[in-house]
């Protein structure tokens, strides 16, 4: 989890029941409450990176041959399957892990 | 529209005198707050208020950064920026302007953002009307925000300037809308006493925004994360959140009377922070009105009071937070009330005020009884004739005359 650069604002002197804020980043990903998931054709794949640019949080792993998702990022919403020009990426619905 | 009688027209470097209207006194009890960003967009009977504001910056009377923006739902999302970034700030909206900024003004509260915002209050459409009514206010009153409602124009500038100190109280860090009547105040003329700006200054000290809530490069954090649901420390977190927000508002209570007190030492002018009882000690009946009303129903009271009836009058300065205690001290003093709005509640068929002192009465621990009465809807006026027409429905309680529904004073106006 320590994908910050820099330390953690230090918030013990504001009271935990004021103003909602968060300085440490949360467990809580997407993939948690996904109920839809895509599945990659690695034959069809052919790179071109649409779903790596349309993906809304940014959950698409590149591979050697194919592009590949962050299934505990991924929040399931299909952009990817939807923008891709070769039809490669398909959702299926998640059946619990 | 306004006349300088003494000495200087500006912001004044000491106290000076100025005959103008609800809104410009607004407008200058907002430029002796200092504020860093006003954010503004024009809508009736408000409009004033912003031209003023405007003018004043134009001129160099104000060194605030004007922000014109396309709508409402802009104003408030921008301030919110502003005062996440440790900018002081001032909107001013009504009716129609409010309906439009409602999401963001619903989140300012839980933000804990110590805004400070006028509601120059105006009745609800439809019907279509532009004039005043306090349906607007009423309607966002469990917004979270704090509603203190001004009787008159010197009050309007007083408040507004005292808004921001309990505003940015650390035990409150909550924004406040200081409501005027539209039309009634906003276009009410009379003379008002312009405080010293180094004694306003003084008296605020510098601006307490975002120690808790930033967007600050040096303070990084994540702000209003994602909390509730039904797992994990999501319910626990939103609870804990919540819980803070309401003690926050009780809070409330207690700074607003102080921060009124501290304003009387220092400019000599007393208003009630949250309940007013006027000519009710030895009194039998009372009134409990709201806002520019109770002038001409503290004239009523005289004139009853003239012909030997013991009546009296509660005036709610503070809204929200309910002053629960500072009501049930009042009404436990009388043994009838007849309570007025400029509103309605469309669950209770009676006016919102009408229903909270009902809520307060419980807590006096004893059942007398009470009268709604609902007028000066849509800009009609509640003359002094309408009050005695109140009052006496309301003694008539003693004999058990009770219309069991509200009366509609302006009904055959």
């Amino acid at each position: 989890m320590q994908r910050q650069s820099r330390d953690h604002f230090d918030a013990s002197s504001i009271p935990d029941d004021l103003a909602p804020i968060a300085t440490v980043l949360s467990g809580m990903l997407p993939g948690d409450w996904r109920s839809m998931r895509p599945l990659i054709n690695r034959l069809k794949c052919v790179k071109c990176g649409l779903c790596w640019l349309y993906c809304p949080v940014q959950c698409v792993v590149e591979k050697p041959r194919w592009f590949e998702f962050d299934l505990a990022v991924c929040k399931g919403c299909g952009v990817c399957a939807q923008e891709c020009p070769h039809s490669a990426i398909r959702m299926i619905e998640e059946m619990g892990r | 529209m306004s006349v300088v009688t003494e000495p200087s027209r500006s912001i004044a470097n000491k106290p000076s005198f100025v005959v103008c209207e609800g809104n410009e006194a607004a407008a200058i009890g907002v430029g002796l707050s200092r504020p860093d960003v006003v954010a503004v967009y024009p809508i009736t009977p408000q409009s004033s208020l912003v031209e003023h504001l405007s003018q004043m910056i134009a001129d160099g009377r104000l060194r605030a950064d004007l922000m014109n923006v396309e709508g409402e739902h802009a104003v408030m999302c921008g301030l919110q920026g502003v005062a996440l970034a440790g900018g002081r700030t001032f909107t001013a909206t009504c009716g129609p302007g409010l309906a439009f900024m409602f999401e963001p003004y619903v989140r300012t509260p839980g933000l804990r953002l110590p805004m400070v915002a006028s509601l120059v209050t105006r009745d609800l459409l439809s019907p279509q009307c532009v004039w005043g009514g306090q349906q607007d206010a009423m309607v966002v009153r469990e917004a979270g925000w704090i509603q203190m409602y001004c009787e008159t124009v010197q009050e309007i500038l007083d408040t507004t300037v005292m808004a921001y100190k309990i505003a940015e109280h650390r035990d409150v860090m909550l924004p406040i809308n200081v409501c005027h009547d539209g039309n009634y105040l906003s276009f009410g003329v009379t003379r008002v006493e312009v405080p010293d700006q180094q004694e306003v200054d003084d008296f605020l000290g510098p601006p307490d925004i975002n120690w808790h809530i930033a967007l600050d490069p040096s303070r990084p954090m994540g702000v209003d994360p994602l909390t509730g649901g039904a797992g994990g420390v999501g319910p626990r977190n939103f609870v804990r959140y919540r819980k803070g927000q309401v003690r926050g508002m009780q809070n409330a209570l207690r700074v607003i009377r102080e921060v009124h007190a501290a304003w009387g030492e220092r400019f000599g002018r007393y208003h009630a922070p949250l309940v007013e009882e006027y000519r009710l000690d030895d009194a039998d009946t009372a009134l409990v009105t709201i806002g520019s009303m109770t002038g001409a129903a503290k004239d009523a009271i005289d004139i009853a009071r003239d012909k030997g009836e013991a009546v009296g009058l509660i005036k709610i300065k503070t809204f929200r937070p309910f002053p629960l205690q500072a009501m049930v001290a009042a009404l436990a003093k009388v043994k009838r009330i007849g309570v007025v709005d400029r509103s309605v509640s469309f669950g209770w068929n009676c006016g919102p005020l009408y229903q909270d002192t009902l809520g307060a009465l419980y807590h006096t621990g004893k059942s007398i009884p009470a009268i709604s009465f609902i007028g000066g809807l849509a800009g009609a006026d509640i003359t002094v004739e309408h009050f005695a027409r109140a009052i006496a429905l309301t003694r008539e309680l003693q004999w058990g005359r009770d219309p069991n529904e509200p009366v509609w004073l302006n009904e055959n106006d």
